[in-house]
């Protein structure tokens, strides 16, 4: 690669995107500096505590980021299988020498007292692989092996991860299925699966006696407006029957499967429980930060609820609630603004790639950060259960931070040279 | 492929509206509702409370009547207890382990990491010694706050106690009050609770979420320092309260004296008392139920709780009514052969006066001159019926503050008993007549007054027509803030020049050789006056004097009550007579001191209990009391009962 080229490459590179970036880094530098403050030792450079950490994770990020910038785009596409199957083994070696943080067996450690979790890592690893098939053999998801095919590629790390158990960082695989449905994936699949959320919750709070006979009603508006049509009469029928069933099901595999925490933290997201000083006690403390933070916050280093540490996991999965405390609704606003901004960006980018592979990848990363971003801030506002996943770039962790820097700039990398071939 | 193209709109309007949602719901925890607000105060506030003095009561004279001593409560923090030597602290404070274990379990379920009073009211000395250890009880240490102190130990029904507050005092207001601080219960004490009990200073503190001070909210703007309560000075005069209080000791009574100008009560006895000294401290409670379990009732607040037959000490108001009314004048004789008949009821008078004319006839306290007055007033042409001239008659009355209350600043007055005409109507289904009420002429029947309504009547004499509402407080704080309504004249309906034959009849009475309160005759002082003999259905007569010195200018109007004293002039009068002495000359001539201690050692207690003054705590308390009564009564044997002689 001549000199001539590189300069061609970072012109091409996306800086918005870059800018967007660092301006959340910095966000998350800020507040957990905040989180962390005590009076005594102000100094922005102490390196033991966990904003100078950050610190040097946010600017390892950027070399590694820029690091990613300069290796040939061809080599993520190659490399990808064996990328997935690095992460994989990760996973597996993690669930028999791992240890165990907070009852999650999720870290492997790397002496020195730095510490490695695969599950981050394995987000790029699956959305590599994914593209990659998605380019090679085009499947337009129409038939089941296809479906099947993709569905275990992010199905894999999944169960690993939920093997952990680690139910939260799981749960963001599903964020595939969008780059699925951008590549053909029938739209029902998204509409089953949002019905499924929507049947879940309802099944706890209205009871079985008024739940089936309104699903009986629709079921049978549907299968009256469709008489003409015998198939998707039949399908209406089918689909009723099997909402029905789904819901005795989920109420048994409530009652059997999930264990009394995991119950505990769904009941108290639906309103079931009030349990202030309990498990909900971190929602509750963070809705109380966030709240007392009114319009335009208490201002930096004023938020009385993070300086005396009332919200647990403040500057990792809660790092949220310093931003609604200390910068109130407009520093919310910003923050949700700039991920908005950085994910309709992000598909932007997507879809003005002439390859499928970075296409896809591209879905992948929005999707990914989608996901953490859609749970972090709704768990820390309580519209969604506590899964424990971070807030992408503003979390204190140096893992979390790298993933989704190798993510976003493997991304930017692929955007970089559009113009060339893969 | 165009149409999987389109898809990518679904996928931004996905994240637009997830966004939204987040936006949203910020926007109502964060801007629409105060709720989470709040939360983070209550979070991180602590408020910590420092406690004021309470104010001091003094005397007239500025002597000091109730003062304040530092006690120390030992607090306790349960979160911060670490295993300690339990039997050590026990010793030190004078309890057992069980007491402990009780002491503990009542701090943590009030707060694990709040500060709980563990025991109050530790003395000087327990307290001292309890620092020096202090630093091997982690979790515990010492707040130190006041309690109440009685020199002189007198006036303890006057001055009232301060208790705990009970949750229904909090309640009441409204989040004043927290658990552990101290309300005056009765008196002054609680009459004044505003006034006394100053303003609690509050630091605002912060607090981390494991409970560590974090420094003070705000720089300390919404703190405030305690405020010390107001000075009291009351309206009385220690040297006649306590002079009354050992005169009634070992009697059953009261006395109460007025300063007919102001209204300002300088002598306020209730006996048998007790010592206020008894409600402070940590045996307060023990000795509160001691108190309450005595068979004299000794909690009763007689001067404005005892009913008494207003008896002869009445028929002034007969005479000025009559004068006021015009139905006699001065000189109006009648007729007095040693009873007065109407029909087939009867009235005895003790003496044959003979024709007798108003200042006489006061003088010897005749009760045929009583009812002819009495009768001729409900017979007046003006009235259709004697029914309405009866509540013409009772109305005159009520203007003299009997049958009502006064309005005291004291809780728990009584009214007095005096009912109109429909009362009566009832009772007779219409055909009555004066004849039928004539008791009520010389004071006995259905008329109950307290010891403090017939001293005011004595007052509104003195004063010549109006009374000033009888009250505990000269002045309030150090501005000597004084009540309004306590400036206030309140008539009582008769010209002034009508007093001045009836003072002449009670001034016969204390000294004029046929008068029947010769013993309460002073040297050099014009003491105006009357006896009463109180008929007791239930047992010896009680002894009641009425008056007021001197007759010109005069400044103290006194009513005595000894209960089952018998004849008036006896005890009554001379108690008076000494009061009203110390009073105005300040001491008592060496001539009449042995009478002093004479009257001192006399004891008088009913020989059985019985329910003479009703009052709600008596009342409720009587069942419990059946069987303790039944125990004490050879205890209280009267050593001397005096023989009843008539008027």
């Amino acid at each position: 690669m001549t000199n001539q080229q590189s300069n061609r490459f970072f012109f091409n590179v996306d800086w918005i995107t870059i800018l967007i970036y660092i301006a959340l880094c910095a966000v998350g530098y800020v507040n957990i500096y905040a989180s962390v403050h005590n009076t005594a030792d102000s100094s922005v450079f102490n390196f033991s505590s966990n904003y100078g950490k950050q610190l040097i994770y946010v600017i390892a990020g950027l070399v590694l980021g820029f690091s990613i910038l300069l290796l040939d785009a061809k080599f993520f596409s190659v490399f990808s299988p064996i990328v997935y199957g690095v992460t994989v083994l990760l996973l597996i070696i993690v669930l028999v020498v791992g240890r165990n943080v907070g009852g999650n067996q999720a870290w492997i450690s790397l002496g020195g007292g730095f510490r490695l979790q695969p599950s981050e890592f394995a987000k790029f690893g699956t959305a590599l692989l994914l593209a990659r098939y998605i380019s090679s053999f085009s499947p337009k998801f129409r038939d089941l092996k296809s479906i099947a095919f993709a569905g275990l590629i992010m199905g894999i790390p999944l169960v690993l991860i939920m093997l952990q158990p680690d139910a939260g960082s799981a749960l963001v695989f599903l964020a595939f299925m969008f780059p699925m449905y951008r590549e053909g994936l029938s739209g029902y699949f998204l509409l089953i699966f949002l019905g499924m959320i929507v049947l879940f919750v309802a099944d706890f709070l209205v009871p079985l006696k008024v739940l089936i006979p309104t699903i009986l009603i629709i079921g049978g508006f549907f299968v009256y407006q469709n008489k003409r049509k015998q198939k998707v009469m039949f399908s209406a029928i089918l689909v009723t029957i099997i909402a029905i069933a789904y819901l005795f099901v989920v109420k048994l595999a409530y009652e059997k499967v999930l264990k009394p925490h995991q119950r505990t933290r769904i009941e108290l997201i639906l309103g079931l429980k009030i349990d202030p000083k309990g498990v909900g006690y971190n929602v509750i403390q963070s809705k109380i930060a966030i709240g007392s933070g009114q319009l335009t916050g208490r201002g930096f280093l004023q938020g009385t609820q993070t300086k005396y540490g009332y919200v647990p996991a403040q500057s990792t999965d809660f790092i949220f609630s310093t931003i609604g405390e200390e910068w109130g609704f407009v520093g919310c606003f910003v923050v949700i603004g700039l991920f908005l901004f950085l994910l309709l960006r992000l598909i932007n980018l997507a879809e003005r790639q002439r390859s499928t592979f970075s296409r896809v990848y591209g879905y992948c990363v929005a999707s990914i950060l989608f996901f953490h971003v859609f749970i972090n801030i709704g768990m820390a506002i309580g519209i969604v259960p506590v899964i424990g996943i971070p807030l992408p770039f503003i979390s204190y962790g140096g893992s979390s931070l790298w993933s989704f820097t190798i993510l976003l700039f493997i991304f930017l990398k692929l955007d970089s040279n559009r113009m060339g071939f893969i | 492929m165009d149409n999987l193209f389109n898809r990518k709109y679904i996928v931004q309007g996905l994240f637009i509206v997830v966004s939204l949602i987040l936006l949203g719901t910020l926007f109502y925890i964060q801007v629409f509702s105060d709720k989470y607000f709040l939360s983070a105060e209550s979070n991180v506030l602590r408020k910590l409370y420092t406690f004021p003095a309470r104010g001091v009561i003094l005397d007239r004279n500025e002597k000091i009547l109730v003062q304040n001593e530092p006690v120390y409560d030992l607090m306790v923090i349960p979160n911060d207890v670490k295993e300690f030597d339990t039997l050590a602290l026990c010793g030190i404070i004078g309890i057992d382990t069980i007491k402990f274990k009780k002491n503990f379990k009542k701090a943590l379920n009030q707060s694990r990491y709040q500060p709980s009073i563990f025991e109050k009211q530790l003395s000087v000395s327990i307290y001292q010694s309890l620092s020096e250890k202090l630093y091997r009880f982690p979790g515990f240490f010492v707040q130190s706050r006041t309690i109440r102190q009685y020199p002189d130990s007198i006036a303890g029904h006057f001055l009232g106690y301060i208790k705990e507050v009970s949750p229904t005092d909090i309640e009441r207001s409204e989040g004043y009050y927290r658990p552990g601080d101290y309300i005056g219960k009765t008196g002054v004490e609680k009459a004044y609770e505003t006034a006394l009990r100053g303003e609690r200073g509050v630091v605002n503190m912060l607090y981390d979420a494991h409970n560590v001070p974090k420094g003070s909210y705000a720089e300390g703007k919404f703190d405030t320092s305690a405020v010390s309560g107001e000075q009291l000075i009351s309206s009385l005069d220690v040297r006649i309260q306590k002079l009354g209080e050992e005169l009634l000791k070992n009697k059953v009574g009261s006395i109460v004296a007025i300063e007919p100008a102001t209204g300002e009560i300088l002598a306020f006895v209730s006996s048998p008392g007790y010592d206020p000294n008894l409600m402070v401290g940590r045996q307060q409670g023990n000795n509160y139920m001691d108190l309450l379990k005595n068979p004299n009732r000794v909690l009763n607040i007689r001067p404005i709780q005892g009913y008494y037959s207003p008896g002869s000490s009445f028929k002034p108001l007969d005479a000025l009514i009559g004068l006021q009314e015009g139905v006699i004048d001065e000189n109006t004789t009648f007729n007095c052969p040693g009873y007065f008949r109407v029909g087939n009821h009867t009235t005895k008078c003790e003496h044959v006066d003979g024709n007798i004319a108003l200042r006489r006839g006061l003088a010897r306290s005749c009760n045929t001159y009583a009812c002819y007055v009495f009768q001729k007033l409900l017979m007046q042409r003006k009235f259709k019926n004697q029914r309405i001239a009866y509540d013409y008659w009772q109305k005159k009355v009520k203007l003299w503050g009997l049958g009502d209350t006064l309005g005291i600043d004291l809780p728990g007055e009584r009214k007095g008993r005096l009912y109109d005409a429909s009362y009566y109507s009832k009772k007779y289904s219409k055909s009555w007549g004066y004849s039928t009420v004539i008791s009520l002429a010389i004071g006995q029947g259905e008329m109950d007054a307290t010891p403090l309504q017939m001293a005011n009547i004595m007052a509104a004499i003195a004063n010549k027509g109006y009374y000033i509402k009888p009250h505990l407080v000269k002045s309030i704080g150090k501005d000597h803030v004084i009540r309004k309504e306590y400036l206030k004249r309140n008539y009582v309906g008769v010209d002034a020049a009508h007093f001045g034959p009836v003072i002449d009849g009670m001034q016969e009475a204390v000294n004029s050789p046929w008068g029947t309160a010769l013993a309460s005759r002073i040297d050099g002082i014009i003491m105006c006056g009357k006896t009463g003999t109180v008929q007791n259905p239930r047992g010896k007569n009680h002894s009641v004097f009425i008056g007021f010195a001197p007759r010109d200018n005069p400044k103290i109007a006194i009513a005595v009550i000894v209960e089952n004293a018998g004849y008036g002039g006896t005890y009554a009068a001379p108690i008076a007579s000494y009061i009203t002495e110390k009073y105005l000359k300040d001491s008592i001539p060496p001539n009449r001191r042995g009478g002093v201690e004479w009257m001192k050692k006399q004891v008088i207690l009913p020989a059985l209990p019985k329910p003479k003054v009703k009052t709600k705590a008596a009342l409720i308390d009587s069942a419990k009391k059946a069987d303790s009564l039944k125990k004490s009564i050879n205890a209280i044997e009267p050593k001397k009962v005096i023989d009843k002689k008539n008027d």
